[in-house]
């Protein structure tokens, strides 16, 4: 437009000055913003809010029934000066209210492979844990991430990243934390609550083919971590609530491969990826807070795996699968609550998924879902979904 | 102690002054280009291949792993690699090649744009603000590109500056016979009409001048459909056109609909280094170019 009355004008020293005046602007520095808007509709045949067997003590984010606006996601990044970048993600969530998803600063002239972070973030463990929900290639997490780590992982600390100065890519991290989020509890006192430590290693293969797998291990201490409807073994109606503290203990595995016919991931890819957690938790266990309250020891060692691939046959389309599996373990329960809680429930959840979407551009995506979830059992539950994802303003580029 | 400190004082700046200049080109023809101006004093790495689409490409691991030790990069920019550099570059933790130091270049910043937009509109489909960055079509571009690339050479490695001198003073002369005789070839071209399916070529149309009359994407960057190609069809007995244009590293089919029903010729056009078996120099790129352009006419 400028341009246009510039070129009517014809005089070069009037548009010079407006060309000025528009970089020297307040808004020219402003960061960049985005807006995800994302909603789902959902038709399942049971009540979302029964957990997994075996984890009723775990998180369970679930998913709602109906048609759902879904968590709208404000982004706005920006450098701050030449030392750091700071990055802010707010959730607004579809019954109101603000939460704050990320809000980090990270160092950009450390150098020498260094990379600080320090605020809230999403911990750098696994494959799936650091990627937004609009970047997921389901509607939902897998279940381990759902029970291990109420969806995703997120940190108040310091993460410090490592990247080695060889052709081989190779980044060894750590993170300490106040250990907020699931399997930690929020807590009002000095030092570290969590800790993280985790390495990736990836490369090439030939110009089709690339991989990257990774290590993590997690450490953190539960103190009263209540959980609600807990089915016991006298079978209280509606369950009873718990409450544990103890120290808890998670190592994962995680492998991802892309291939795609001469690396033009424009026209067709294939990636497969999965990823395997085991959580061992040793403690104390008050069983039924609100009545018997008795505590005694416990201890359990929960796994779960998931392995999906996601197939691009024509631009713009996609389909997945999933295989979900959990394994809740069998729990040692000291003599006080072995009448009462359940230490084996001899049943592994597990879950099937297929999805397919469609993305006319970038910024705009479209799936559908579809979920045979056998993760209660004897309640097997067909699952479907639709959903949108839109991208709207500045567009991130996309990790690996 | 003093000896010692010196002695590894000298092994580390001898081998500082020998090693070669590590460079991380993000497309072929910047790396081409970089080999025409440094020869054997840089090591060059190239991130996509001449088959890939280079607005869509992931942020693997070994690039990561590539630009970490990279002290040089050498991209188009104009916002053209804005779908994965940003990644690789802040993971990559290397501070010599973060935007604004001397180890960051961007070719676009040395050429003329086309194709400016005078209004930014995510409706109008993939646009770049900053221009059309597929400038590497229009040979003449490598010039004052080229120019900039050897002083930032010589500003990284001011040991070699003569030698850098040098390779500049060779390519220029050689590049200008050669925009020459390119041009003489290519005179049967101009004013011919032609269909493109992507939006990139303005800067081949703009030296050539080649008549663009339509693009089989209904908006950069999104696929044409069949209903759109019909329309492009159609429009094209008002308008008809010689031939139609492709990049390498596009999916053929759109193309050779439109030639098989509109009976025009559909052109395979390196884009750049390596998109075609005999584009394996810079030099090659724009021989074999107006060569498969050439035959088109004849077709």
């Amino acid at each position: 437009m400028l341009k246009k009355i510039c070129l009517r004008a014809a005089i070069v020293a009037l548009c010079g000055h407006a060309a000025l005046a528009q970089a020297g602007n307040d808004n020219a520095f402003n960061p960049a913003f985005s807006l995800i808007l994302s909603g789902t509709y959902a038709g399942l045949q049971r009540d979302p809010a029964i957990p997994a067997t075996g984890f009723a003590m775990n998180p369970n984010p679930g998913h709602e029934q109906g048609f759902n606006l879904g968590e709208s996601e404000m982004g706005i990044a920006s450098n701050i000066d030449p030392e750091f970048r700071g990055v802010a993600t707010l959730a607004l969530a579809s019954a109101g209210g603000i939460s704050v998803e990320n809000a980090f600063v990270q160092t950009t002239a450390l150098g020498d492979g260094l990379n600080l972070k320090f605020g809230r973030y999403f911990s750098g463990l696994g494959y799936l844990n650091e990627q937004h929900a609009h970047a997921w290639d389901f509607v939902d997490q897998p279940l381990v991430y759902a029970v291990l780590w109420d969806n995703q992982l997120g940190e108040d600390g310091v993460q410090l990243k490592w990247l080695a100065p060889t052709d081989l890519f190779v980044e060894v991290g750590g993170e300490m934390g106040k250990g907020r989020g699931f399997p930690g509890t929020d807590r009002a006192k000095n030092g570290n609550g969590a800790a993280v430590l985790f390495a990736h290693v990836g490369d090439d293969i030939g110009v089709e083919h690339s991989w990257r797998a990774g290590v993590s291990l997690h450490r953190t201490r539960a103190a009263n971590r209540p959980s609600d409807n807990v089915p016991d073994l006298l079978n209280t109606a509606g369950g009873v609530s718990n409450s544990f503290s103890g120290d808890s203990q998670t190592g994962g595995l995680d492998f991802v491969w892309k291939y795609s016919p001469n690396g033009n991931f424009r026209e067709r890819y294939l990636k497969v990826q999965s990823e395997y957690f085991r959580r061992k938790e040793n403690g104390s266990l008050t069983y039924d807070t609100a009545g018997a309250n008795t505590t005694d020891s416990y201890s359990v060692t929960q796994s779960g795996w998931y392995v999906q691939s996601v197939y691009q046959f024509m631009p713009t389309w996609r389909t997945g699968i999933r295989y979900d599996r959990l394994d809740p373990g069998v729990a040692t329960v000291g003599a006080l609550n072995a009448g009462n809680v359940i230490g084996n429930y001899a049943f592994n959840p597990s879950r099937v998924t297929w999805m397919a979407d469609y993305s006319p551009s970038e910024f705009s995506r479209i799936r559908l879902q579809l979920a045979h979830d056998n993760s209660r059992q004897g309640l097997p539950d067909n699952q479907m979904f639709v959903q949108y994802i839109m991208s709207l303003g500045a567009h991130g580029a996309h990790q690996y | 102690m003093n000896k010692i400190l010196s002695v590894i004082t000298l092994l580390l700046l001898s081998t500082s002054a020998h090693a070669a200049l590590n460079v991380f080109a993000c497309e072929p023809e910047w790396a081409a280009l970089t080999q025409q101006l440094a020869g054997d004093k840089a090591s060059i790495y190239t991130a996509t291949g001449a088959l890939q689409d280079p607005h869509q490409v992931q942020a693997r691991p070994s690039l990561i792993a590539k630009a970490r030790s990279a002290q040089l990069l050498v991209c188009t920019g104009a916002e053209l690699e804005v779908g994965w550099m940003p990644v690789v570059l802040r993971e990559s933790a290397n501070s010599k090649i973060q935007p604004g130091n001397p180890g960051h270049f961007e070719a676009a910043q040395y050429v003329t744009m086309l194709e400016v937009p005078t209004r930014l509109d995510r409706a109008d489909g993939d646009v770049h603000a900053a221009g059309n960055p597929h400038i590497q079509t229009d040979a003449r571009n490598f010039l004052p590109v080229a120019q900039a690339l050897s002083q930032r050479l010589i500003q990284l490695d001011p040991a070699n500056t003569a030698y850098y001198q040098q390779q500049l003073a060779t390519f220029n002369q050689q590049w200008r016979a050669a925009i020459a005789k390119w041009e003489k070839q290519a005179a049967p071209l101009k004013g011919i009409p032609v269909i493109v399916q992507h939006r990139g070529f303005p800067y081949l149309n703009n030296w050539l001048g080649l008549h663009q009359v339509a693009e089989l994407e209904p908006k950069p960057g999104m696929e044409p459909s069949a209903a759109y190609l019909g329309k492009v069809l159609n429009d094209l007995q008002q308008h008809p056109a010689r031939m139609v244009l492709r990049a390498a590293y596009q999916d053929g089919r759109p193309s050779e609909w439109i030639a098989e029903r509109a009976k025009v010729a559909a052109v395979v056009v390196p884009f750049t280094v390596g998109g075609t078996p005999q584009s394996n120099d810079l030099f090659a790129l724009f021989d074999d170019t107006i060569a498969r352009l050439l035959a088109a006419l004849n077709h």
